[in-house]
């Protein structure tokens, strides 16, 4: 090889490169498509997972959707509250009230108290044990937590314990939907993330019936329905049901629970205090108050007995001084 | 196959020697893009495009550049640079003129760029020594050889999502089995030129 052919090689690709390149350059001047500055600024805001849980192929084209005004600003259903309020701001709308969802297994029904009525060692599919007279687990509504649902969740979100129920991961859980479109049993249900209270049963069977297979299942009695202040819970097809927005989370009901079948997170419970600079002695949160827990005459600061208080929050949606703060 | 009739060349390229199930080319946006018969007829159309584009352009260069100043061995590298470009310049270009099109081929443009598929057609054609005619047309049947193998194989891997897999079997390795019956069945064709 002769030096000439070196240089001829170095010529004609660098000619080659320098003539696309130029090419490209000018193209890319010529033919420049403006694209809407908000576009990438909502690709900006949005997870960037690419998961397509909107329905659109992508982030890029949910954020395209959304400056097109077809998608809803809140329709990316894993960016949580930050994302939808940074892509309001880029839009320049208002942040609709969207309340986040997460899947839940309404069953509390584990291995010590909810025995099996029978052994089953077919496939590990809640389908598949369905079809054998209803399924291993005594109570025919109960989680049997064979993992279907676990198979599904593309999130990694939700797991069997080692006590045979299926438990939502809430970080993880995008309420995607599917592990509740796959469940046999119907046993897993929406419930809002922030809620505090929910009825972990979902047997709607008569009460001996149910007792004689589970300790902590819903037995219809009513009792729930009877002490809540708010009319919240209502016993429908021989299980509770919490009406969410009605819901205060006094968690009176879970306390009330005789099988304990309505969990409460009492950790998070919260306690009314008045604010004393701001209360006029009006009475009327002690009005409200379901469980008399606010003391006080007319015209003097009232005081909230932190032992009574249910944390329903009644009375600071009341007091007209927003004098009450909840804690 | 110098002096191949136009005919010849054509069903040469599309059945006999299908650029996919015959010389295995261009396998990866074959698998990777053939879960939907649209996209997999969108993935066709854009390869289309991009090859019949890249046949006539590595044509003139090899036959105004590379030959006349001896450069022959720098052929490989030249294509690769011809076709890259010019992916990029057909985005650029497609994405003002017709926004349509562009957002309908969408990814599958800058997938091409890297699809062995081009770069194995601008080899063959100089390979075969074809005139400017026959490559033109050599490109095309290629490229429709691509996008028939590609959209047959999208039909099949949909009614595939549906039927009852033996689970080890589940996603890929159904679909390389199913590629490789495809391939046989194209086998077929071998005594046809």
């Amino acid at each position: 090889m002769d030096f000439n052919s070196i240089l001829w090689s170095g010529a004609s690709l660098g000619g080659l490169g320098l003539l696309f390149g130029a090419g490209l350059a000018f193209a890319s001047q010529k033919f420049a498509v403006e694209v809407d500055p908000r576009a990438v600024q909502i690709l900006d805001a949005l997870p960037g997972a690419n998961c397509g849980g909107c329905g659109y192929p992508g982030c890029g084209g949910f954020a395209n959707a959304v400056l097109a005004g077809e998608a809803p600003i809140n329709g990316c259903p894993v960016g949580g509250p930050e994302c939808v309020q940074s892509i309001a701001e880029i839009m320049g709308m208002e942040a609709s009230d969207s309340v986040k969802m997460i899947a839940r297994v309404l069953c509390n029904g584990t291995s010590d108290v909810c025995q099996d009525k029978y052994e089953y060692s077919g496939v590990k599919d809640c389908l598949a044990a369905t079809q054998l007279a209803g399924g291993p687990k005594s109570c025919a509504f109960g989680c049997m937590g064979l993992g279907t649902c676990e198979r599904v969740c593309p999130f990694d979100a939700i797991h069997v314990n080692d006590k045979g129920v299926a438990v939502v991961d809430e970080d993880k859980c995008t309420a995607c939907n599917k592990c509740i479109e796959a469940c046999p049993k119907d046993v897993i249900g929406l419930v809002p993330h922030s809620q505090l209270v929910v009825v972990d049963c979902n047997n709607q069977e008569r009460g001996g019936h149910v007792k004689k297979n589970c300790g902590v299942a819903c037995i219809a009695c009513g009792i729930c329905e009877r002490s809540c202040p708010f009319d919240a819970v209502h016993v429908e097809n021989l299980v509770a049901k919490i009406d969410y927005d009605k819901c205060t989370e006094c968690m009176i009901c879970a306390e009330k629970c005789p099988t304990k079948a309505i969990w409460a997170d009492f950790e998070a419970r919260k306690t009314a205090v008045v604010i004393d600079d701001k209360c006029i002695g009006c009475t009327l949160c002690k009005r409200v108050c379901p469980v008399d827990a606010i003391e006080g005459e007319v015209k003097s600061v009232h005081k909230v007995d932190p032992e009574k208080c249910i944390g329903c929050s009644a009375c600071e949606a009341k007091c007209p001084k927003d004098a009450i703060e909840m804690r | 196959m110098e002096n191949a009739s136009i005919l010849i060349i054509v069903v040469s390229a599309i059945l006999v020697n299908n650029f996919v199930l015959s010389r295995f080319l261009g396998i990866c946006p074959f698998l990777g893009v053939s879960k939907q018969v649209e996209t997999a007829f969108g993935m066709g159309m854009a390869v289309t495009f991009v090859m019949t584009l890249a046949g006539i352009i590595t044509y003139f260069v090899w036959h105004a550049l590379l030959v006349p100043l001896g450069l022959e061995f720098l052929k490989t590298i030249a294509f690769i640079l011809v076709i890259a470009s010019l992916v990029q310049f057909v985005e650029i270009v497609l994405q003002k003129i017709s926004p349509t099109l562009y957002s309908a081929l969408g990814v599958f443009l800058p997938l091409i760029t890297t699809n062995c598929a081009v770069l194995g057609l601008a080899l063959l054609n100089i390979q075969y020594d074809f005139n400017l005619i026959q490559t033109i047309v050599h490109s095309i049947s290629a490229a429709i050889g691509f996008s028939l193998a590609i959209v047959l194989f999208a039909g099949i891997r949909e009614k595939l999502v549906l039927s009852d897999v033996p689970t080890p079997f589940e996603g890929f390795p159904i679909a390389l089995v199913t590629a490789s019956l495809m391939a046989i069945a194209f086998l077929g064709f071998s005594g046809l030129v």
